[in-house]
């Protein structure tokens, strides 16, 4: 393996070859930065990071290095370049959501997804732009102005984690974090023609990400193929004292869904040896007509209305078709409540997030502006020079369905169609289904600028979000291109069942193969 | 359910948000417009339906009830706008201020 075609290299490949002494740290970090130079990763151009230190990573580089030579186990992540959405902690580059009130702030802790990531070898090269507050689904919601697709630079690329697809599509990271409340992993991946994968809720530790919607937030992961998010999940799910919804249940070794086979008993010694990185995964075999044998994908009617965009049905078509060749039964099935998903997601996460951006006051950390007029007047200059007008108008939405008179009608009768949504998932998985397909997103990336109406910007959601509130894991991988943009399908499984999801994600990634981004 | 200016301004003063009077009319506006999109709810029978306010979990255990120190790498001092003696110093509060001492 050589750095020189760094941009195209897997994470497994770049760790393999780190261990093995073929390839220095160093030069893995000079490559990422390079790469975010030539491509115009800063402000000016793609506005892809918001901050990074080459002479921190580089001296991060030497750390692994130094662990190479001990002969130490260094981690399935050696040496791999890994970038982090704004909103998750780490130490050295500041944390800010994107936001003017949070502007040069940096935690004095690390969220624990990144403790893990730097614990298995990981780097982290790069803090990436968002909407501020992960509240928007195009990134131009950020303080610090919108990310361009690197796949068409006039267009978005998704949100809130645009900034992690894109640097993971212009091949600055193989791997990058960002963060999930309603969708805004899988929706930028699909924009930008990477995967992205969001786990179950308590799947991740939420340590240190910071809140939006706590019932709904999870930490997810893009990566440059379906390995490099399997990997990246791998290495970061798992419980967590510091955070008391996380689950205790055991994380398989997502890679060998590569193989087709169902997951290997918890704790056995041979598996544990491929999580450390002491042994290899097995060469998956080609695609067949065995691949898929046994499993049912559910194809939900209310995820293809007459009204979706024929280019993206007939891609969505051509992914099903692929799945039947491969030994897979397609089921047509109904998730009747769906269509109700945007109202409730848009009255129970502001409603969140109007008590956990409370804390944001000019009082204990970020921006403080105080006109001299007391406390109150400080609160509100703060709150008001600080936050940007989406968040301004998600929190006054939030304060509003919890108000007095309002709670019952709204708040509450969101949380009771909640469980009605997560009820036609439990039923459909009951009934036999084993994974379930949709588009990811209505359309492909739209043009910076092009929708300024906030409930328009807010129905880019609408496959996506369901997920979130049902609290099941989804993965979305690219299966092709219309106007050239990138097109992805998203695959749903149930509660801790990721290893189903990501032996269906493999298969469809190497059942399309090239077609995936043509 | 239409918003009007007074509830605009009522849950901003609850929220702690400074909003202008031209910004409070655009947001009457704007948030009249999304909750129009909410009213569907109301359509839904959830009599017998229990809500949901968290998933997957099994709820939010309780700790020991024993303190814990915070895993910090650095001081207050290093991102808090103002702090004096280990206190975060705050402006007085309205009802007992001189406007020429407040600020801290």
């Amino acid at each position: 393996m050589s750095v020189e075609n760094y941009t195209q290299l897997g994470a497994a490949a770049i760790a393999s070859s780190v261990r093995a002494g073929q390839v220095l740290p160093a030069d893995l970090i000079r490559a990422s930065f390079k790469r975010a130079a030539d491509i115009g990763a800063g402000p000016d151009e793609l506005n892809i990071v918001l901050y990074a230190d080459e002479k921190a990573s580089l001296e991060e580089a030497e750390e692994i290095q130094n662990r190479v030579n001990s002969a130490a186990d260094v981690g399935v992540l050696a040496g791999v370049p890994v970038a982090i959405k704004d909103n998750i902690a780490s130490l050295g580059l500041p944390t800010t959501c994107a936001s003017k009130i949070l502007k040069g702030y940096v935690s004095p802790f690390e969220a624990t997804a990144v403790t893990r990531l730097r614990a298995n070898g990981a780097m982290i090269v790069a803090k990436t732009n968002m909407d501020e507050f992960a509240m928007g689904s195009s990134t131009e919601n950020s303080a610090y102005g919108p990310t361009r697709n690197p796949v068409d630079v006039r267009c978005v690329a998704g949100g809130s984690s645009g900034g992690s697809a894109a640097a993971v599509a212009a091949g600055i990271t193989p791997i990058a974090l960002g963060s999930e409340t309603g969708g805004s992993v899988r929706q930028p991946a699909a924009f930008c023609g990477v995967v992205g994968v969001k786990p179950t809720y308590g799947r991740v530790s939420r340590y240190g990400l910071v809140a939006f919607a706590s019932s709904l937030d999870q930490i997810g992961v893009v990566g440059r193929s379906v390995d490099d998010a399997a990997l990246g999940l791998e290495v970061i799910a798992g419980f967590d004292k510091m955070d008391s919804t996380s689950s205790e249940v055991d994380v398989p070794i997502y890679r060998l869904a590569a193989l087709g086979k169902p997951a290997p008993e918890a704790h056995d010694p041979d598996t544990e040896a491929i999580r450390i990185g002491r042994s290899p995964v097995p060469l998956p075999p080609p695609p067949s007509p065995h691949t898929l044998e046994g499993v049912v994908i559910g194809k939900p009617r209310e995820y293809f209305p007459d009204s979706l965009d024929t280019g993206i049905r007939d891609l969505c078509e051509r992914a099903l078709e692929r799945f039947r060749s491969m030994g897979a039964t397609i089921r047509d099935i109904s998730l009747p409540r769906s269509p109700l998903a945007i109202p409730v997601y848009y009255i129970l996460a502001p409603a969140e997030a109007s008590s956990n951006l409370a804390r944001f006051d000019g009082v204990r950390y970020g921006l403080r502006v105080d006109p001299g007029k007391g406390l109150k007047a400080m609160y509100e200059a703060t709150r008001s020079a600080g936050f940007g007008r989406e968040v301004t108008r998600r929190i006054l939405l939030g304060t509003y369905v919890l108000s007095a008179g309002y709670y019952d009608a709204y708040y509450k009768k969101a949380q009771a169609v909640r469980t009605l949504i997560a009820d036609d998932f439990r039923s459909v998985f009951a009934a036999g289904v084993n994974a379930i397909f949709t588009p990811t997103t209505p359309t492909p990336a739209f043009p910076i600028g092009a929708i300024s109406d906030p409930y328009e910007m807010y129905l880019n959601d609408i496959f996506t979000v369901t997920a979130n509130l049902a609290g099941v894991p989804a993965i979305s991988v690219p299966i092709g291109r219309m106007r050239r943009l990138p097109v992805g399908g998203q695959i749903i499984t149930a509660h801790f069942d990721e290893y189903t999801m990501f032996r269906v994600a493999y298969a469809l990634e190497a059942g399309l193969g090239r077609e995936a981004h043509q | 359910m239409a918003v009007t200016r007074e509830d605009v301004l009522h849950i901003a003063e609850l929220a702690r948000l400074g909003v202008d009077a031209a910004r409070a009319e655009e947001l009457t506006k704007e948030l009249s417009a999304i909750l129009a999109h909410m009213d569907v709810l109301s359509q839904i029978d959830t009599t017998s339906v229990p809500t949901t306010a968290g998933i997957g979990s099994g709820g939010t255990p309780l700790r020991p009830d024993v303190g814990v120190s915070p895993l910090m790498k650095g001081t207050l001092e290093s991102f808090a706008p103002s702090m004096r003696d280990g206190f975060f110093i705050v402006p007085r509060l309205a009802t007992h201020e001189d406007p020429s001492e407040s600020g801290a």
